[in-house]
């Protein structure tokens, strides 16, 4: 994973509410068998329209896209980070995400900034015409305005976005653990330690 | 595992699993059985084999294609495979015939008769064990949680993540008692049952939670019902379901495949036994629900929380007190093409489907054919099919006689998958038609774009593909023919 500090850049002043994984990413990429190219399919339906945000020429490959109340909500499809980061947004500002889904995202490098919806109204309005800036290290929104917004995150997913750690990296880490306990449980129970070889 | 404070089922298994704890109260958990699938498996192998990971623990794995599989013949006469007509089904299968044996993966293929839905092959083989950790990329991973085993489904990096480390780092959930005091009335099943809790928990009541079903009925229950009930436990939002392993669960579990055998038996049994939740353990909450207050449940709108009995009417939007709610039981009613106030037993289905992970096993077959022995489908049903969750499920019912009921009654007999559950293979219901689904979601397009579904038991579907309409199967076979 890369390192994530800091983003800047054009905001998507999306702000809907409810955003489902379905709309993210329609089902019918699910059957791909790569990560990559998920872009083409991200917000498929609204993208029909010609107008849409996604595809302007001001906000194309915008790394920051701003929606409304629990964003990422419906099935655990982790398609809908991948979607986002195909098409460049290294992070979601929004007042509530899902949990399946912010955990998704970050274990694909992606930020999501939880902020009240004040806050968000003033970014909605500053991202038309203005980029955005987030901080990670010191866990700020500022605007080119003075605006400065503060915002919390998990220490574990700051440290690991900070660091680009990969989460399966730092488990692997803990082998010695993780073998002392296949020892243990392997004594104690011993046929949960056995799987398809047949006992 | 006796010693300290009395403890629940869930705590149990937890405590057993913890490979260390860390500071923030995150748990690095050990996982004991991993059931992988085509779907949500490639992006994960892929990212293996880019870092130069290995799977770690090959023989705690078992590969199972059941999503795209098309349930029509996939061998010719010659034994030769009946290519895949959709390119991108037929790419997720190769990459999984690729992955697995690159990784050192046991593959079970798409035609051998151990083949079906992972959450029916897990059990059926002996690999899904009480007290185990069980993952799938699959959100009905649940369903194992009726054998005592704490399953759950989990995202690719997860997936990832236990083919790299055969761990997960996870906080602990809260917990749920759901007790099912009394006994279900004749012809009411653990379908009607598991909908009746969707009911009255809603989609969201179990998020946060692991519920733990308990009760006279759902000790009553076979350990193909307790799967069915467990299975549904994410629809009402719940991580896992947990039913308590029995005298029923060994027998079940006995002599299967990847079953201990010898000494490692009676000592696994005397451990499950210890499993149980301790007298005096509390939960953080507990919801009581009478088995006599269900009658065979029906959804009419796009939640699984949208059950009605089939004695009942389609209700109106105003029959709800949160404005959401109201909006969003128009939206379902439009949606469905149902009128408030139509006896639910006066909607007509065009399409009947008995399969799926929460209702493919033998027991399923044999309730949906004893309503449909000696009768016909109705000429309005346009499309009545039988899928079941394995091959081995279909032997034994083949060797039972259950395939020429079924035959018989003008239903098609078909090859096992997940089949018309989701759409994924070629088996979708049309826009605009409507489908009485043994299945789990009744989501919009679930069963195909603009597919109708309504959830039901086995009995239950058997009787709409009599009748052309949902219909109570308490008014059309005897129900103490029912079992």
């Amino acid at each position: 994973m890369e390192p994530l500090k800091q983003v800047e850049g054009r905001a998507i002043p999306f702000g809907a509410k409810n955003v489902d994984t379905d709309v993210i990413i329609p089902a019918h990429w699910l059957k791909t068998i790569t990560r990559e190219g998920m872009s083409k399919g991200a917000f498929e339906t609204l993208r029909q329209d010609p107008a849409n945000l996604f595809d302007s020429e001001t906000f194309k490959g915008a790394p920051i896209l701003i929606a409304g109340d629990n964003f990422g909500c419906g099935s655990s499809r982790e398609h809908a980070a991948w979607a986002l980061m195909d098409l460049g947004i290294k992070a979601v500002i929004a007042p509530s995400f899902s949990d399946i889904f912010s955990g998704n995202a970050f274990k694909n490098g992606i930020l999501t900034v939880v902020l009240p919806q004040a806050a968000i109204d003033r970014l909605m309005d500053v991202a038309q015409t203005d980029p955005v800036h987030i901080d990670l290290e010191s866990q700020t929104v500022t605007t080119p305005f003075q605006d400065r917004f503060t915002f919390e995150i998990d220490p574990f997913r700051k440290h690991c976005l900070l660091g680009g750690l990969d989460e399966v990296g730092l488990t692997l880490a803990r082998d010695e653990a993780i073998s002392a306990y296949e020892n243990e449980a392997g004594a104690t129970m011993p046929w949960l330690n056995k799987g398809v070889v047949a006992a | 595992m006796t010693t300290g404070k009395p403890r629940t089922l869930y705590e149990k298994i937890w405590d057993a699993h913890v490979v260390e704890r860390r500071e923030d109260g995150t748990c690095l958990i050990y996982i004991d059985r991993h059931l992988v699938h085509e779907v949500t498996s490639p992006q994960a192998f892929e990212a293996l084999r880019l870092s130069g990971r290995k799977v770690r623990r090959p023989d705690l794995t078992l590969a199972v294609p059941d999503h795209n599989l098309p349930t029509t013949a996939r061998r010719d006469s010659a034994g030769h495979r009946i290519p895949i007509a959709d390119p991108e089904s037929a790419q997720q299968l190769a990459a999984l015939e690729r992955n697995a044996p690159e990784f050192g993966v046991r593959l079970i293929g798409d035609a051998d008769a151990e083949q079906g839905i992972v959450h029916v092959v897990g059990p059926e083989q002996g690999f899904s064990l009480p007290g185990a950790t069980i993952v799938c990329g699959d959100s009905h991973t649940a369903c194992h949680g009726g054998l005592g085993a704490l399953a759950f489904g989990i995202g690719t990096s997860e997936v990832e993540h236990v083919l790299a480390t055969q761990t997960l780092l996870l906080s602990r959930s809260k917990t749920m008692e759901v007790r099912v005091e009394g006994q279900l009335g004749p012809g009411v099943s653990a379908k009607d049952l598991v909908l009746h809790i969707c009911g009255v928990l809603r989609a969201s009541g179990g998020t946060g939670y692991v519920i733990e079903y308990t009760g006279e009925a759902i000790r009553d229950l076979s350990v193909e019902g307790r799967l069915t009930v467990s299975n549904m436990a994410i629809e009402h939002g719940a991580r896992a379901g947990l039913i308590a392993p029995d005298d029923k669960t060994f027998a079940y579990v006995k002599g299967r495949p990847y079953a201990p055998k010898g000494d490692e038996w009676e000592a696994a049994v005397a451990w499950w036994k210890n499993l149980a939740t301790d007298p005096g353990a509390t939960y953080d909450k507990v919801v009581v629900i009478q088995a006599a207050d269900i009658a065979p449940t029906v959804t009419w709108g796009t939640s699984p929380e949208d059950t009605v009995p089939i004695t009942g009417t389609v209700p109106s939007p105003d029959d709800f007190a949160d404005p959401s709610k109201q909006e969003a039981a128009a939206k379902s009613l439009a949606y469905m093409g149902l009128t408030p106030g139509t006896p639910m037993q006066d909607v007509e289905v065009q399409n009947v489907f008995i399969g799926s992970c929460t209702n493919s096993r033998i027991e399923d077959l044999r309730a949906a054919a004893r309503v449909l022995k000696g009768r016909t489908k109705a000429p309005t049903v346009r499309w009545a099919i039988v899928v079941p969750g394995s091959g081995l499920v279909k032997r034994q019912a083949e060797a039972e006689g259950l395939d020429r009921i079924f035959i018989e009654a003008g239903l098609e007999w078909r090859e096992p998958g997940c089949s018309a559950c989701l759409g994924m293979n070629p088996d979708k219901v049309p826009a605009g038609e409507r489908c009485a689904s043994t299945s789990n979601r009744n989501f919009v397009g679930r069963q195909g774009p603009g597919s109708r579904t309504h959830l039901v038991s086995p009995a239950m579907a058997a009787a709409a593909a009599v009748t052309g309409r949902l219909t109570d199967v308490r008014d059309l076979a005897d129900v103490r023919e029912l079992g």
